[in-house]
């Protein structure tokens, strides 16, 4: 019982997690691609897209961070410090990114201040969450309950390499959002960029899906043996196939599809992480159920997380609706 | 600079210093969030075209305020983990489960529900926009309970046992949520949040009616902001007395820290109105006090013994000092906005209401002290709680993450820097915009319905005659 509990936390939390990345994952984009903008216009037009939508985006990776603290303590008082300084920076980044979607409409001089911060915020925001991944997949050493390494270990070749991997793919989803989202000259331009992004994302895919099995040997063996080699037969295809439909939906001048497929990648590339580390909550070492807290705990949030996350992606998926259609320079400014 | 410090110090100030700022912002938007709440109601039932102005008036501040309260949440929420691990493995089975409530109950439906309330009147008409804007209040409410039903349990905790690895696991549910202080807290806290909006409306409103007395966006703000205050201002008085009452039942070390009681008054202990604690000789200087009256607000009875600081061991004993005198901050705050409110009210009935500047001034000199008194009875009540994160059974040196001292201080000097640059900025463009004039006629035009149309761009649009319409969605 008690490990088909936290089994099944384990996936709400991975839930989170994936939700968090691919909603806010086009926000920071968004950010990231923020120079490329060619006119103040641009850059109203880009915001405006996220605007209503970004602060719940957010809202999940407090999800992830409370849900973890809620049902995995142990593994949430290993990973905050063994990630102190990522974390740290993460979390200043998003306040310049957050606090600017605000503040660049209130002043008129200081307009460029915030557009760097909205940028800058962004690109650190990103890249530090793919050190968080890279050091994470290097596994984190725990000794009686409590992290046991120095804090600069999160440092390394590996880690800056998922850093970049995950602005790149951020980069991508903001542009394929943008092509969704807006029309003229800037969805040309993005149409253009979400080319070159995609194929920088799958070389940053492949490459780190190569060095992985090399951090851990365990994960070289998941994802030989059964039930994992089902993943690792399963998952190139629709990575393949993903591939597919982007670059078709890009030649094709499709609206939503490279969006769509974009979003399948990162999805492929998350399913890939959870086949490594499972049963480990934190690699290489603390599995799961060791993890867990104690079955009235995860009973106690499951009954309202039942309730309650359905509700939230249905009032979620409302606020998109509404917000839905192209956003175009002239709509709001009347 | 900090090189002198522990990790316990440096993560200490940390804490004190990221949750102080923090509180600013959520003890204002609960506020804002309801007010915003009332005046699209009152719109909708009067059609009453200054309700509606007052409502996009306010709507622009909320936003400010509200993002700055987002951001400096998230960093609380991680703060647990990244520097006191050990506390969030320990208390996580009871804790966390509550703060993933406030998330899943809270946060979403405020962020899910902001973007419609801000952008989404045109798009999903005045019926919907209204469940919005009251779904966003809510969620400040519903956000407000959780977190002090979690600040509870950790000063008076209850419906726990202890496992063999030390975590403190749940056994009542329904006793750790209702633990014994919350109730106190809770109506304590949200009432100083509705003050606190009271005063800055009513001090906005003042400022207007300095310059001009006919603004009748003014008038209202100014009238809405006392009557609030007359009506609040009794009540939380009484809430907080009830509060010590029940603080000094769960607490009784942290009321002798408030009262300055260090030793112990077999036959009646004074209320010491004013002094200077002194740690070393454990006593306070110069105090003026009134015999017996601690004893009479306390125990209902002016000969009944207290004890003092002196019954307890050194090493249990909060900073005595900073309780002392944030507590009578607070208190000093609180007869002030009452002062103010029956000054309001006399005012009205007399019928010189909107004539005496005095009582504007004194208005806007009033504006900022809720935030004052909020932080004043944090403090009281957080270092009160001292030397123990979960009070009597956790102490704060056995709460710290396994850390570096100097991690913790860069990243303490990080987050100084950043947030003075940050939320300075942020309070500065939240006055720039309270004092944009309230009265012109053309303000629904260039400045009222829509919030975020950048300024550049918005005049060059109103420039031209075709889309001068007016509008209150950015066509998102």
């Amino acid at each position: 019982m008690e490990f088909e509990l936290s089994f099944i936390w384990a996936m709400i939390i991975a839930f989170a997690v994936l939700t968090y990345v691919i909603l806010d994952g086009f926000d920071l984009g968004i950010g990231i691609l923020f120079p490329s903008a060619k006119s103040e216009q641009d850059k109203s037009v880009m915001m405006n897209t996220i605007a209503p939508v970004w602060d719940g985006n957010e809202t999940w990776l407090v999800m992830g961070g409370g849900g973890l603290f809620a049902v995995f303590p142990l593994a949430y008082a290993v990973i905050m410090p063994a990630l102190y300084m990522p974390i740290i920076l993460m979390l200043l980044a998003l306040i310049f990114r957050g606090v600017a979607f605000e503040y660049r409409w209130r002043t008129v001089r200081w307009k460029p201040v915030w557009d760097f911060a909205f940028c800058a915020g962004s690109v650190v925001a990103a890249f530090t969450q793919g050190i968080s991944l890279g050091a994470l997949v290097q596994g984190i050493e725990v000794a009686n309950r409590a992290y046991a390494g120095g804090w600069w270990d999160w440092l390394t070749p590996f880690s800056l390499l998922t850093g970049c991997a995950v602005v790149i793919g951020y980069g991508l989803l903001g542009s394929t959002w943008l092509i969704m989202k807006t029309e003229g000259d800037l969805q040309t331009r993005m149409r253009g960029y979400a080319k070159w992004l995609g194929i920088a994302t799958l070389g940053f895919i492949g490459v780190v899906s190569m060095l992985t099995p090399f951090q851990d040997p365990a994960y070289f063996q998941r994802w030989f043996t059964l039930p994992g080699s089902i993943f690792s037969v399963l998952v190139p295809g629709l990575v393949g196939l993903c591939t597919w439909l982007l670059f078709i939906g890009l030649k094709q001048k499709k609206e939503a599809q490279p969006f769509l497929a974009s979003l399948g990648l990162f999805v492929l590339s998350f399913i890939g992480i959870l086949v490594s580390f499972y049963p480990n909550i934190v690699p290489p070492s603390l599995t799961i159920v060791e993890a867990a807290a104690p079955d009235s705990s995860l009973k106690f949030t499951l009954v309202g997380t039942m309730v309650l996350i359905p509700l939230i992606l249905i009032y979620t998926a409302y606020a998109y609706w509404v917000f839905r259609g192209k956003v175009k320079p002239e709509d709001g400014y009347h | 600079m900090l090189e002198n410090f522990t990790a316990e110090t440096l993560a200490r100030m940390q804490f004190a210093f990221t949750v102080s700022f923090h509180i600013i912002f959520p003890a204002f938007s609960i506020g804002v969030a309801s007010y915003l709440a009332v005046l699209n109601g009152l719109w909708l039932k009067t059609h009453d075209q200054t309700y509606l102005f007052l409502f996009n008036y306010w709507k622009k501040i909320f936003a400010v305020a509200f993002g700055m309260g987002v951001v400096s949440g998230i960093v609380m929420s991680y703060q647990f983990g990244t520097n006191w691990s050990v506390f969030a493995d320990k208390t996580g089975p009871i804790l966390g489960p509550l703060m993933a409530y406030e998330v899943l109950s809270a946060f979403f439906l405020e962020a899910g529900f902001l973007g419609i309330a801000l952008f989404g009147r045109e798009r999903v008409g005045n019926g919907l926009h209204m469940f919005a804007v009251c779904m966003v209040a809510f969620g400040t409410l519903m956000s407000a309970t959780w977190i002090l039903s979690v600040n509870s349990w950790m000063q008076t905790p209850v419906g726990y046992s202890i496992n063999d690895v030390g975590q403190f696991i749940p056994e009542d549910w329904w006793q750790i949520v209702f633990n014994p202080s919350f109730p106190y807290r809770l109506v304590h806290m949200v009432m100083a949040a509705f003050l606190t909006t009271a005063l800055v409306v009513g001090g906005v409103g003042a400022l207007h009616l300095l310059r001009n007395k006919a603004d009748a966006a003014a008038r209202r703000m100014f009238s809405m902001a006392m009557w609030m205050l007359i009506v609040v201002a009794p009540l939380q008085i009484v809430a907080g007395d009830l509060h010590g009452l029940n603080t000094l039942a769960y607490q009784p070390v942290k009321v002798m820290a408030m009262e300055g009681h260090y030793d112990s008054h077999p036959e009646g202990g004074p209320l010491i109105l004013f002094g200077i604690p002194n740690p070393e000789e454990k006593r306070i200087d110069y105090a003026i006090q009134i015999p017996k009256l601690s004893s009479l607000i306390l125990k209902h009875d002016l000969n009944a013994p207290l004890a003092g600081l002196d019954t307890i061991p050194d090493e249990d004993e909060p900073p005595v000092t900073v309780v002392f005198w944030s507590f009578r901050i607070m208190i000093s705050l609180g007869f002030a906005m009452l002062g103010l409110g029956v000054w309001s009210l006399w005012r009205r009935i007399r019928g010189r209401f909107y004539d005496d500047d005095l009582l504007k001034r004194a208005a806007i000199v009033m504006a900022p002290m809720g935030f004052v008194a909020v932080l004043a009875g944090w403090v009281t009540t957080e270092v009160g709680r001292q030397p123990f994160t979960v009070y009597g059974l956790l102490r704060t040196t056995d709460s710290l993450a396994p850390i570096e001292a100097p991690a913790v201080a860069v990243s303490l000097i990080a987050f100084i820097i950043v947030y003075f640059f940050v939320f300075g900025a942020g309070t500065y463009y939240i006055l720039r915009l309270m004092n944009k004039p309230t009265a012109t006629s053309d303000l629904e035009i260039n400045d009222g319905p829509i919030r975020t149309a950048q300024n550049q761009f918005s005049e060059k649009i109103n420039a031209d005659p075709d889309s001068g319409a007016q509008g209150d969605n950015r066509g998102i």
